[in-house]
């Protein structure tokens, strides 16, 4: 169990090593944005894992109301904790980027909107969940809240998208995706590849941290009985 | 009337329930002791199909609680720490709302009989907001007992009464033995549990730890019990 | 047939609790009519400011008083646990999901047919001749907005603090409601043309239907003990 942990995180360290190396240093410079355009390599995994987590988010609140086994809502809280931090690296690392490039820090497109959004509905997951005192309850809370609001993504994403569109204002273009050199796409996958691998860990550790939690929580009200 | 098998109300580790089960035959008067955070009112509320159990079966009246709850609830009087009337209405409005939820067709007559016998009628145009917490449990029972139910599940009604609507609760359950309905219900009086009810369980820590019929029992055998 | 009368029995019980307190109805009515006349200082009216933002104002109202009703509506059922009492009868818990969502149609239909009047007075716009499309528009919007109000305010007044809980729940998951429903409002009164109209009251309805099919299904697990 322990050296799993081990052999995931040592991986996880070189992996994240060869990514900063390879975002840093091999990847060339973009020419039209200059250096600022690596930070595509930290904002777009960090977007991608932050996803991933609130997938599971929503896949382990549906089995915990399915089952009522409480690890499966251990799993769901702590998918959310590590998936909000790598979106709220997102949103700040969005920013930084787009200062230099659009020439304004924030604009309301419909991605830049819908990953606010998605900010503000998994804080509310996470509130939530302390502010019931019954704690089966708040977990049976927070998984309806969890669902819906995984399903909520791409219905805010499409709404805000088709606001925009017709809408002949504000019409934000060169994204990424325009055309990308082999050697950035392959800088990118490794990126994604070491987040995914940073993100796997930090949930591994997050959950057994929250069981280990629970369990203490648990021993003191037993022995207090 | 009731049957409870091996029921399991878990969450990670904490068992409020651990693998509790007994029966109740129809027309048994039971009394259900236990120290506060035993899992009395857990027990309660799963039977009275407000909780589902994690594991375990319960059967009541020949249903089951998973398959059909509303037949189980068509046939049970619950009677819990909080009021479950509304405040707003008048006696009679609770009891209309109530009996017409429960589809009760002479609900009229129904109602007035139900006031007279707990001692409401002459307020039952009163909002419930006014009523003493002695006239809030009378009112209580009248909703309870709207549907005729066969099977009365009463946690603590005697918390918080005074001795006159004590004597009313007393005299309502007296009744009901009278009446054979089945009755489960939970109290801190020992005494009481001991000379009126026929059998006694006791519950700790989430364990059905006594099964015994009432007359079996001494009175210290059981304190120290429920001190342990 | 007998879950449709106890549906009818359960609206006609919060009906008439509150034509006995009117807590709600007048909290809501007062309230929106603040935020119309807050608006109308921040835009003179009369200028042609007044005729974009007018649906903006107008959906803004009727989320922020629906809101406000939403959170005081339960947490009326659920003082000293009478929702328990409600929960014994042999109803099926989907019936009480459809009383609670008509029954708060009805009050957020009530803010709409006080405010509407009062912004076409205070701000001077035509509604004459598109009268029964905006009834449709605000019809829809109400379901949508009542269907994910009704299971929010059930899992917020559950909370320690729910005043604050349920806007942070339901605000940022409703937004593609509020969206659509802002957009068709602004089309109509704006006179854009019947497809555009048309084809955001189709994106409505189809947001209506995903979002009550979506919260009823969920509904009975939040209700459970």
């Amino acid at each position: 169990m322990k050296r799993s942990y081990l052999i995931l995180s040592i991986l996880s360290y070189i992996c994240m090593f060869i990514a900063l190396y390879m975002a840093l240093l091999y990847a060339p410079t973009e020419k039209s944005m200059g250096d600022v355009q690596r930070i595509f390599y930290f904002h777009v995994p960090s977007a991608w894992v932050s996803f991933l987590g609130f997938g599971i988010v929503a896949v382990a609140s549906l089995f915990f109301l399915r089952t009522g086994k409480s690890t499966w809502d251990t799993l769901a809280c702590s998918a959310a904790e590590v998936g909000l931090l790598f979106l709220t690296l997102v949103l700040i690392t969005g920013p930084l980027w787009a200062k230099p490039v659009w020439g304004v820090y924030w604009t309301w497109d419909a991605r830049l909107t819908t990953s606010f959004i998605l900010w503000l509905i998994y804080i509310g997951y996470l509130m939530l969940r302390n502010y019931v005192s019954d704690r089966q309850r708040g977990a049976r809370f927070a998984a309806v809240f969890g669902i819906i609001g995984f399903i909520d993504v791409p219905i805010v994403y499409m709404s805000i998208r088709w606001w925009r569109t017709l809408h002949p204002a504000a019409v934000v273009g060169g994204g990424a995706d325009s055309g990308l050199a082999p050697v950035m796409l392959a800088t990118l996958l490794v990126c994604v590849a070491a987040f995914t691998l940073l993100f796997s860990t930090l949930l591994v550790f997050r959950y057994n941290t929250r069981l280990l939690k629970e369990k203490v929580e648990e021993l003191i009200i037993i022995n207090q009985s | 009337m009731i049957h409870v098998q091996k029921i399991v109300k878990a969450f990670g580790r904490m068992r409020a329930l651990d693998g509790v089960s007994f029966s109740i035959a129809q027309g048994q008067y039971v009394a259900l002791l236990g120290a506060n955070g035993a899992g009395k009112t857990t027990l309660m509320h799963i039977l009275a199909t407000l909780s589902r159990p994690t594991a375990g079966h319960v059967e009541i009246a020949g249903y089951s609680s998973k398959k059909h709850p509303n037949s189980i609830r068509q046939r049970i009087g619950f009677i819990g720490h909080a009021g479950l009337l509304y405040d707003e209405l008048t006696a009679e409005e609770n009891l209309r709302f109530f009996s017409r939820m429960y589809g009760i067709s002479d609900s009229e007559s129904r109602i007035g009989q139900l006031l007279q016998e707990v001692g409401l009628l002459a307020r039952r145009h009163d909002k419930v907001r006014t009523f003493s917490r002695g006239m809030h449990q009378r009112l209580s029972f009248a909703r309870a007992l709207l549907h005729y139910p066969p099977i009365l599940l009463l946690d603590e009604p005697f918390a918080g009464l005074d001795l006159n609507a004590t004597v009313m609760v007393k005299n309502l359950l007296d009744k009901f033995i009278a009446e054979e309905k089945t009755v489960l219900l939970t109290v801190h009086d020992i005494d009481y549990a001991l000379y009126n009810a026929k059998r006694i369980l006791v519950l700790n820590r989430g364990k059905l730890i006594v099964n015994k019929a009432a007359n079996e029992l001494r009175r210290d055998q059981l304190q120290k019990v429920l001190e342990a | 047939m007998k879950s449709v009368r106890q549906i009818g029995t359960i609206i006609h019980k919060d009906v008439l609790i509150e034509l006995r307190s009117k807590d709600i109805i007048i909290s809501m009515l007062i309230f929106s009519l603040i935020v119309v006349v807050v608006f109308n200082f921040i835009f003179d009216p009369g200028s042609e400011m007044i005729k974009t933002t007018a649906p903006g104002i107008l959906w803004v109202t009727i989320i922020f008083a629906g809101n406000l009703g939403l959170a005081r509506s339960f947490a009326r059922e659920h003082e000293n646990a009478r929702m328990h009492g409600l929960l014994l009868c042999p109803v099926d818990r989907s019936a009480i999901f459809v009383a609670k969502m008509l029954g708060n149609i009805i009050f957020i239909t009530l803010v709409e047919v006080v405010s509407l009047p009062i912004m076409v007075i205070l701000f001077d716009i035509h509604i004459r001749h598109i009268l029964w499309p905006l009834i449709l528009i605000l019809v829809l919007g109400t379901i949508g907005f009542a269907a994910v109000g009704t299971l929010f305010s059930t899992i917020s007044a559950n909370t320690k603090s729910r005043e604050v809980m349920l806007p942070l729940l339901l605000f940022p998951v409703s937004i593609p409601i509020i969206l659509a429903a802002v957009k068709s409002t602004t089309f109509l009164m704006n006179g854009g043309g019947f497809a555009q109209v048309w084809s955001w009251i189709k994106i409505l309805i189809a947001f209506d239907v995903i979002f009550t099919v979506l919260c009823f299904l969920l509904y009975d697990y939040v209700l459970e003990e």
